[in-house]
């Protein structure tokens, strides 16, 4: 198995809040790895660190075993990882099929053409295959102001995969979505990427949601990875019970803890 | 001797830019809006109280320090009027747009505010020197300077730091300055941000009107005062970051210090100076210098 | 180089006003090449404002556009229309270059009170300027082209037909620039700049090009105004002239490339009746105009024609 994602002893300090503490992950190429934990976890703060949003305090991350500490998001991009977010960030006034346009215009050159026509035939021919592959092609010429939550997100993550990246990173992609649609959205997207090869880490609070997919969980908590393994595993942890998962007692007492 | 000139000079004309700067970045602070309309504000209390007070003294109606009285009273009055009018006839209709879109539309209003001026008192300048003569002169350490210039400088420290301590100390202060930082969250809690928001607009303008009041006896109040020195009130306003009274104050005597510095050795890049500080400023610290950063949110 | 049916139709109208420059009095043909000349700084204006930036500075290059043209003839004797336009263009472009390493790093209120400030220090250099004749400025040279001197009278019609076919070259340039993968990611990074980086672009060097684009085609109206008003002067760089071309550009909208063109000759001509008319009234005018445009119709003049009229929300 090829590592494809590594932090080493990665931490982040926002003066006196540590929103990442040691963190130190491989994620292997083929991989299907969710993340889960409460809110502030540092489960975004991980992500943007990654993604090259954030810069670490502390710490080493290698894409592909090149480091790409320092690097933009555009350029952390281009070489082959990209995601998508938890509101979804898109092109408001511009249709959903401008909206794909233009990520395959900015996955083909980092310097975009001057004078020739951003809507040719073969781009369009493939914005309108990866609306099929979603099951929105309805909505093609809709402006993105007018597009519902639920499809507003598969936009975004559809954005994000135009690109043939090798890795996608999803922020809580079912976020903002209804419980009854959350299920529909996750199978539509899992089984897109699936079949575009693409190494997956998502961000999820559903459980359920978490266990139909992964092959692997990281749980989160206060900055720090607290179990990291196969799901049976992590889920049964104690301290990944008390302090993620767990019912109403444990999230009192991880409270009052915390309060302390 | 000359180094002490500048000094002199520099303050003055800092005070003087900090009387127009205040009230801007005081709207701009509370409310985002760039109001380019603020120059008409300094001119309508500068015609206001040139013309009352040419009158006035002209036709010798009274005692002298009757004359200073009008000339705030009318300031006073003609900022109210026409503060008032405007929040409530005109911006209250158009909170939340873009801040760019805050700044054209404004810019609509000191169109119609310069030819509205232009109608009211016509296209002749309007002299009203006896407050700035009645007032002599003193010698400064071998330097002439009129008292009334002095008398502007004490007006710009004792204001600036008034609305220092209002905001910092009062409730009513720091009211306001929860609606600065956050105005949806202060709505929540229950502020009254829409009577707060004409009270601050009335407040920015009356301070508008009194700088052009206050300047109106040093200078010949014509068509055009208001778009020459709005330009000058951005460039302090920008430079101290805006929002901020510190800020302004610092920024004005940046400004002034600079441009008498200019005047004195280097009369052809006065205005260039100006905005060169400016310029400068934003380039290496793009808020300004007591501006706030804001977060980035995704 | 195939055309569509846009371009087609703007060379059209472009080769009817040539014709009709033939038969139109000479005071018409003087309103109409200063209206496209300040059309062209317009185009600029539009550029940016597509990008989402609204600059209050864009006189800086309408201004060193028309000095440059002006210059040129008066201190090195060149007289050349094509050369003169080049040279403007060319220093405007250089002057860009240098600015927009600046510029691209602010949005919003920065960038308008940024690009005033660069416009108002050149005002203040020309103004200081006695050699350069101060605030009254100077008159240009006549023009010649290509060793050809155009006989008394015979220049005003022959600089019209040379605008009118400039202003189609470029009006078919920027109607390509705006839908091609550049222009487009203009309107990308006005809409969601985070999202563009994380598509790979760099929104920086996208708008350093489309600012420098932009000063290019403004340079190239300054340049036209000075030969065919005969005279430039400081106030061409004055903060008020750039808020005409921002009134313009929002009279006309963004929607399309004809729009400005459109925009500046209902300007020139309402501004000529109104200046005879109510000389005194006539800021007062282009205020609650501009005051009705953003409130009954934010997408300008143009949306009346495409009949997407969006009632702004309060």
């Amino acid at each position: 198995m090829t590592c494809i994602l590594e932090t080493q002893g990665l931490c982040k300090e926002f003066g006196a809040v540590t929103a990442a503490k040691d963190v130190n992950v491989r994620i292997n190429k083929g991989e299907v790895v969710g993340v889960i934990g409460s809110n502030g976890a540092g489960k975004t703060t991980f992500i943007n660190m990654v993604t090259g949003y954030l810069k670490p305090s502390r710490g080493e991350i290698l894409f592909n075993n090149q480091s790409i500490i320092g690097r933009t998001p555009r350029a952390i991009t281009r070489s082959g990882m990209a995601r998508s977010f938890q509101v979804a960030q898109l092109f408001a006034q511009l249709s959903v099929l401008d909206n794909l346009l233009i990520a395959v215009a900015a996955a083909e050159s980092p310097f975009p053409a001057l004078l020739v026509p951003m809507r040719s035939a073969s781009r369009i021919a493939r914005a309108d295959a990866i609306l099929v592959e979603f099951g929105i092609p309805q909505w093609r010429d809709t402006l993105v102001t007018a597009v519902p939550q639920g499809v507003r997100k598969l936009i975004d993550i559809a954005m994000a995969l135009i690109g043939d990246p090798q890795m996608l990173l999803l922020d809580e992609p079912t976020s903002g979505v209804s419980a009854e649609e959350k299920t529909a959205l996750m199978d539509t997207v899992m089984r897109v990427v699936a079949e575009h090869q693409v190494t997956v880490l998502f961000v999820e609070h559903d459980m359920d949601v978490v266990r139909r997919y992964v092959s692997r969980i990281l749980a989160f908590y206060s900055g720090e990875v607290l179990a990291d393994g196969a799901p049976e595993k992590v889920l049964a942890n104690a301290q990944v019970q008390e302090f993620v998962t767990g019912g109403a007692k444990a999230h009192d007492k991880a409270q009052r803890s915390a309060v302390k | 001797m000359s180094l002490f000139a500048v000094l002199i000079d520099g303050t003055i004309y800092a005070s003087w830019l900090f009387l127009v700067a205040a009230g801007l970045t005081v709207i701009y602070g509370v409310m985002r809006i760039l109001n380019m309309a603020h120059g008409s504000f300094y001119a309508i209390g500068a015609y206001t109280a040139a013309s009352l007070v040419g009158w006035y003294f002209n036709n010798g109606i009274g005692p002298v320090w009757a004359g200073y009285l009008l000339m705030l009273g009318c300031a006073l009055v003609a900022g109210l009027i026409v503060g008032l009018i405007i929040e409530r006839g005109l911006l209250k209709f158009m909170y939340g747009r873009d801040e760019v879109l805050m700044v054209i539309i404004t810019y609509a209003l000191l169109l119609v505010l310069e030819d509205t001026m232009k109608m009211i008192w016509g296209v002749n300048p309007y002299f009203a020197y006896q407050p700035y003569a009645e007032m002599g002169r003193s010698a400064l350490a071998g330097l002439k300077v009129s008292n009334y210039d002095l008398m502007l400088v004490g007006v710009s420290l004792v204001l600036g730091l008034g609305l220092y301590l209002w905001l910092e100390r009062t409730n009513q202060g720091k009211v306001l300055r929860a609606v600065i930082h956050d105005r949806e969250v202060a709505m929540a809690m229950g502020v009254n941000v829409k009577r707060m928001f004409t009270l601050v607009f009335v407040l920015g303008t009356i301070l508008g009107t009194l700088a052009g009041a206050l300047t109106a006896p040093a200078i010949s109040v014509a068509p055009g005062i208001g778009v020459e020195i709005i330009v000058l009130a951005f460039a302090v306003v920008v430079i101290g970051g805006m929002g901020s009274i510190e800020g302004a104050a610092v920024g004005a005597l940046l400004v002034g210090l600079s441009r008498a510095a200019a005047v004195h050795y280097a009369p052809e890049f006065e205005l260039f100076v100006i905005y060169g500080v400016m310029a400068l400023v934003l380039a290496v610290r793009p808020q300004g210098l007591f501006g706030r950063v804001l977060a980035r949110k995704i | 180089m195939r055309m569509d049916k846009t371009e087609l139709i703007l060379l059209a109208v472009a080769a009817l006003l040539a014709t009709g420059g033939w038969i139109a009095p000479q005071w018409l043909v003087f309103l109409l090449t200063m209206a496209l000349a300040k059309a062209m700084v317009v185009q600029g204006v539009v550029m940016q404002m597509r990008a989402g930036l609204v600059t209050f500075g864009q006189g800086l290059f309408f201004c060193v556009g028309g000095y440059a043209v002006g210059m040129s003839g008066h201190f090195l004797n060149i007289t050349d229309l094509a050369v003169l336009l080049v040279i403007g263009v060319g220093v405007a472009v250089l002057l860009a270059m240098i600015l927009g390493l600046l510029m691209t790093r602010y949005r919003e209120i920065f960038f308008a009170m940024l690009s005033l400030a660069f416009s108002m220090i050149l005002y203040g250099v020309l103004v200081k300027s006695s050699a350069l004749g101060s605030t009254d400025g100077f008159n240009v040279k006549a023009w010649t082209l290509f060793g050809w001197s155009p006989a008394a009278g015979q220049g005003p019609l022959v600089l019209f037909m040379i605008i009118v076919a400039s202003s189609a070259v470029l009006a078919v340039l920027l109607h390509r620039y705006s839908r091609s993968n550049a222009g487009m990611m203009c309107e990308a990074i006005r809409e969601n700049e985070v999202r563009v980086e994380y598509l790979g672009q760099s929104p920086r060097w996208v708008l350093y090009m489309n600012y420098v684009a932009a000063a290019a085609v403004s340079a190239l109206g300054g340049g036209f105004m000075a030969l065919s008003a005969g005279h430039i002067d400081p106030e061409m760089a004055y903060w008020i002239t750039s808020g005409e071309f921002v009134f313009i550009a929002l009279l006309g909208g963004t929607a399309h490339v004809a729009a400005p063109f459109i925009a500046a000759i209902v300007f020139a001509v309402v501004r000529t009746y109104a200046i005879e008319l109510v000389p005194h009234s006539w800021q007062m005018i282009l205020g609650f105009t501009l005051l009705a445009i953003i409130v009954f119709l934010p997408k300008g003049l143009w949306s009346l024609f495409t009949g997407n009229v969006k009632r702004a929300k309060a």
